[in-house]
């Protein structure tokens, strides 16, 4: 880091000198060699929290290597996040809707030059579902015609009872046609299917995988624009550009580091004296009052995020039966002065059940359930039949939820007049095994990060009935209905539009209240002339360029 | 004292025994599935948690899952973390990083601390005594965290003389910083220490005599009054270098050292009993040696102390 420093005036009187013994040419101009493999472009990073391996990983410093390392057939651009085909040269859907034609571009290899063909990407994905390889990610391929025999469900979640075991080892849906051909098909159509697999979880993956499972976590090969080139646990990772890579989201960095930091805090003051090239969180200290705007100016990075915050309310607690309760209490909640004052407007106010920059949707679902209107709230408390006792609210304390937390508290105990008490719990693990075993207090907060880019992702993992993260308990026949015709639509848009109407129907139980969508925020140092963050909080590695520097 | 330190040495046996299962047992003790918070606000897949649960022995009672443990640790074998990597790499990268870190801290404080101790005790009440008193009370209260974030503010990001943090293979010069924020709590008892000691030592007996039969004043001082007041100061220096090498966690989080300590404090929110077990396992003993360290260097200070 400190050579970097030297190297600019060395270059400059270097260059000075030329200059003056007349033998300057080209101008003048000085190019600082930067993102080379002796200079990488410097990221913040945190340890993932498994093995560097798609079908594995979900946490987001995982997938920021992966998603650089890794393309799968449909890639989301990074700065629309509008979905596109990546490897898949076509993605064509039979007539029952039910199977699709996948034809792969020719000529795509492994970093280790191998050859990517359909076998690669049947093969992984039959991996990630099969049980006894216990893989993170296995739900995501649960639409596929087969899965239920490869991961039968557990009779009773995470309780006592065994599941049964597999009786196939491959997914029947999945059809190898021929080197770059292979079919798709699902259990029930899903007009939206093809939007959906632009996620890490569904990348190909190598035969040296299959082969050597301990050499691939030491060295993990992808086919993605970045190849990896080194790694030292708990301090770095470094990837180098792959020269071979034909798709068309390649790399304009030679070479990038990924730099642990256990502090936000640290990799800010790193940023701004230039010791960081892109940091992808803003400590608590530098949001307050907006001070990170004023101190990065145009290195600051921001964008709504793909996700949502809502206080979820318990519905296997009687005292939360009532719609119009849940409705007081969503009323009651001031959104606007909670964006303003807390998150310094880095936040939108909810107006639906799903982050309102989702491409190809309106929000607004929740109406005039989303304002703050303190009278017809009370209105509405005194309709449900009042509450009574204390309400518990809950929240995991090692993320920064306290002070929003404490409004939403004060909010509900000044309109509605309901004693309320606060309950931190101290580790996510703690809160996540709470929510799983439905033993909330009552209502907590909820955060959810889109997988995909569709307004289907913010619906039926949540709110339908036996859905994957659906821990309230909410279930209802219509909407079940409405999301089910949607999947089966004709297009995409038909899809879409049936999905918002299924929301309508959220708005009329109000099984949680949405509140607002944070800001993804970050910063740039002065070497790069472009940074982009996506909208799921990660680092866009290939969007990464190089600032021409001229003396 | 051959067959004093052998029976030390021995002691450590028990010890290690004890100390491994006491730290096993709380890890385990750590409410909650220490797999549940992997898989953020989607939740983990029951055949995740199976497979990982077995994977770790966790399924097993703890005196079962102890034994499997301790047998693995004989072979030499650490364990692995929950995503894949082994603990003896993390430790190897991790421990080199500490003791260097350590020994700078403790280089500051006792050259500083004695330093400062002695010329406030020779010099006898006065502007050098009050202001070390007040510099050092000072120390004592500011906790290292402000200190470490202070001076990484001011000398990295408004001066520039120093990278706000410290990069990933650090070299002498650039944990001279924070060596001395780590040690400057240290620095102040150490003076202290010292200026106690000297002033007790100062009106006694044997000091009197020294002087009187004659002895230049510096060989009173170096040799007869420091040696003697030395004593505290070691059992003090020898008992911190033994924290320091259980890493700093506040000064290693402020600085972005990959120190032994965030290592710890990681696997602990992680519940990670493996890797809590082995690197705090390692730190016990380290602990234990510093302090024989230290009582052998008492009968090299004090003719008096005899160990056999």
């Amino acid at each position: 880091m400190r050579k970097r420093r030297m190297v600019a005036p060395v270059a400059a009187s270097l260059s000075a000198a030329l200059l003056a013994a007349g033998c300057g040419g080209g101008g003048g101009g000085v190019t600082e060699a930067t993102g080379t493999l002796e200079d990488p472009i410097t990221v913040k990073w945190g340890e993932p929290q498994t093995e560097l391996v798609p079908t594995n990983s979900n946490d987001t410093n995982g997938g920021t290597v992966l998603n650089a390392m890794f393309t799968g057939l449909v890639e989301y651009d990074p700065e629309t996040y509008e979905p596109r085909n990546a490897m898949a040269k076509s993605i064509e859907r039979s007539e029952d809707k039910k199977t699709y034609t996948v034809k792969l571009k020719e000529g795509w290899k492994f970093h280790n030059g191998e050859e990517v063909t359909a076998d690669n990407f049947v093969r992984a994905w039959n991996y990630a579902a099969y049980a006894p390889n216990g893989q993170q990610q296995a739900s995501f391929f649960d639409r596929i015609a087969g899965y239920d025999e490869v991961h039968p469900a557990d009779p009773d979640g995470d309780g006592p009872k065994e599941p049964p075991e597999p009786t196939a080892e491959k997914m029947s849906g999945l059809e190898i046609v021929d080197d770059h051909t292979f079919t798709i098909t699902l259990k029930e159509p899903f007009a939206i299917f093809p939007e959906t697999i632009g996620y890490e979880a569904f990348s190909p993956l190598p035969e040296t995988f299959f082969e050597d499972k301990e050499g691939f976590a030491e060295h993990p090969i992808g086919n993605g624009p970045y190849e990896f080139e080194s790694r030292t646990p708990n301090e770095s990772l470094t990837l180098t550009r792959y020269e071979d890579y034909k798709g068309e989201d390649a790399g304009h960095v030679d070479a990038i580091k990924l730099v642990v930091y256990e502090k936000s805090q640290t990799a800010y003051q790193d940023l701004q004296s230039g010791n960081l090239d892109m940091t992808d969180e803003i400590p608590t200290s530098a949001l307050a009052g907006g001070r990170w705007k004023e101190e990065l100016g145009d290195q600051a990075i921001s964008r709504e995020r793909l996700g949502i915050t809502t206080l979820a309310l318990p519905l296997y607690d009687e005292k939360f039966q009532d719609p119009k309760l849940r409705k007081a209490l969503s009323m009651a909640i001031d959104r606007e002065s909670i964006v303003k004052e807390i998150f310094n407007g880095a936040a939108t106010a909810a107006e639906g059940w799903a982050a309102s920059s989702t491409p190809a949707y309106e929000p607004g679902a929740c109406g005039e359930w989303c304002t703050h209107d303190p009278s017809r709230a009370k209105e509405l408390l005194k309709e449900a039949g009042g509450f009574d006792g204390t309400m518990t609210l809950s929240y995991n304390a090692d993320g920064a939820h306290k002070q929003w937390m404490e409004a939403v508290a004060g909010n509900i105990r000044n309109v509605l007049d309901i004693e309320v008490d606060m309950n931190p719990v101290p580790t996510f693990g703690t809160y996540q095994d709470k929510m799983d075993n439905q033993e909330m207090p009552g209502p907590y907060r909820y955060g959810w990060v889109a997988d995909y880019p569709n307004v289907e992702t913010f619906l039926k993992p949540l709110y339908g009935t036996n859905g994957s993260a659906n821990y309230t308990g909410y279930s209802n026949e219509k909407f079940d209905s409405k999301l089910a015709e949607a999947d089966q639509a004709a297009t995409e848009d038909k899809a879409n539009e049936l999905y918002m109407q299924a929301e309508q129907q959220l708005g009329q139980d109000m099984p949680v209240i949405p509140l607002f969508t944070n800001m993804v925020k970050g910063g740039k140092s002065e070497r790069l002339a472009k940074a982009v963050m996506t909208p799921r909080n990660t680092p866009a590695l290939t969007a990464l360029k190089v600032a021409e520097q001229t003396q | 004292m051959g067959r004093y330190i052998l029976r030390r040495l021995l002691q450590l046996i028990p010890v290690f025994i004890g100390t491994t299962f006491i730290i096993y047992s709380l890890v385990w003790a750590i409410p909650g599935n220490p797999f549940a918070g992997l898989c953020g606000p989607r939740g983990c897949p029951p055949s995740f948690v199976e497979q990982m649960t077995e994977q770790y022995n966790l399924d097993k009672p703890l005196p079962v899952q102890y034994v499997l443990y301790l047998g693995q640790l004989f072979q030499g074998n650490f364990g692995e973390t929950f995503n894949g990597i082994e603990v003896s790499t993390l430790i190897q990268n991790a421990y080199p990083v500490t003791i260097k870190l350590a020994t700078i801290a403790l280089v500051f404080e006792a050259v500083i601390g004695i330093a400062a101790g002695i010329l406030t005790a020779l010099r006898g009440k006065g502007f050098v005594d009050n202001l070390v008193l007040a510099a050092t009370l000072f120390l004592i209260a500011v906790p290292v965290f402000v200190s470490g974030f202070v001076i990484q503010v001011v000398l990295g990001v408004q001066l520039d003389w120093i990278d706000p943090s410290v990069g990933s293979d650090p070299t002498i010069g650039e944990l001279l910083i924070p060596g001395f924020v780590l040690g400057s709590l240290s620095m102040a008892y150490i003076a202290r220490l010292t200026r106690t000691a000297m002033f007790e030592n100062k009106r006694a007996d044997y000091i009197r005599t020294a002087t009187a039969k004659g002895l230049t004043p510096r060989r009173v001082v170096s040799v007869h009054m420091l040696r003697n007041s030395l004593i505290p100061v070691i059992t003090f220096i020898g008992t911190d270098f033994g924290a320091l090498m259980g890493g700093a966690i506040v000064t290693e989080g402020v600085f972005n050292i990959h120190g032994i300590g965030g290592l710890v404090y990681q696997a602990i929110n992680k519940q990670e009993g493996v890797t809590v077990t082995g690197v705090v396992t390692l730190l016990v003993l380290v602990y234990l040696l510093m302090n024989l360290l230290v009582d052998i260097l008492y009968a090299a200070l004090d003719p008096r102390i005899r160990y056999d």
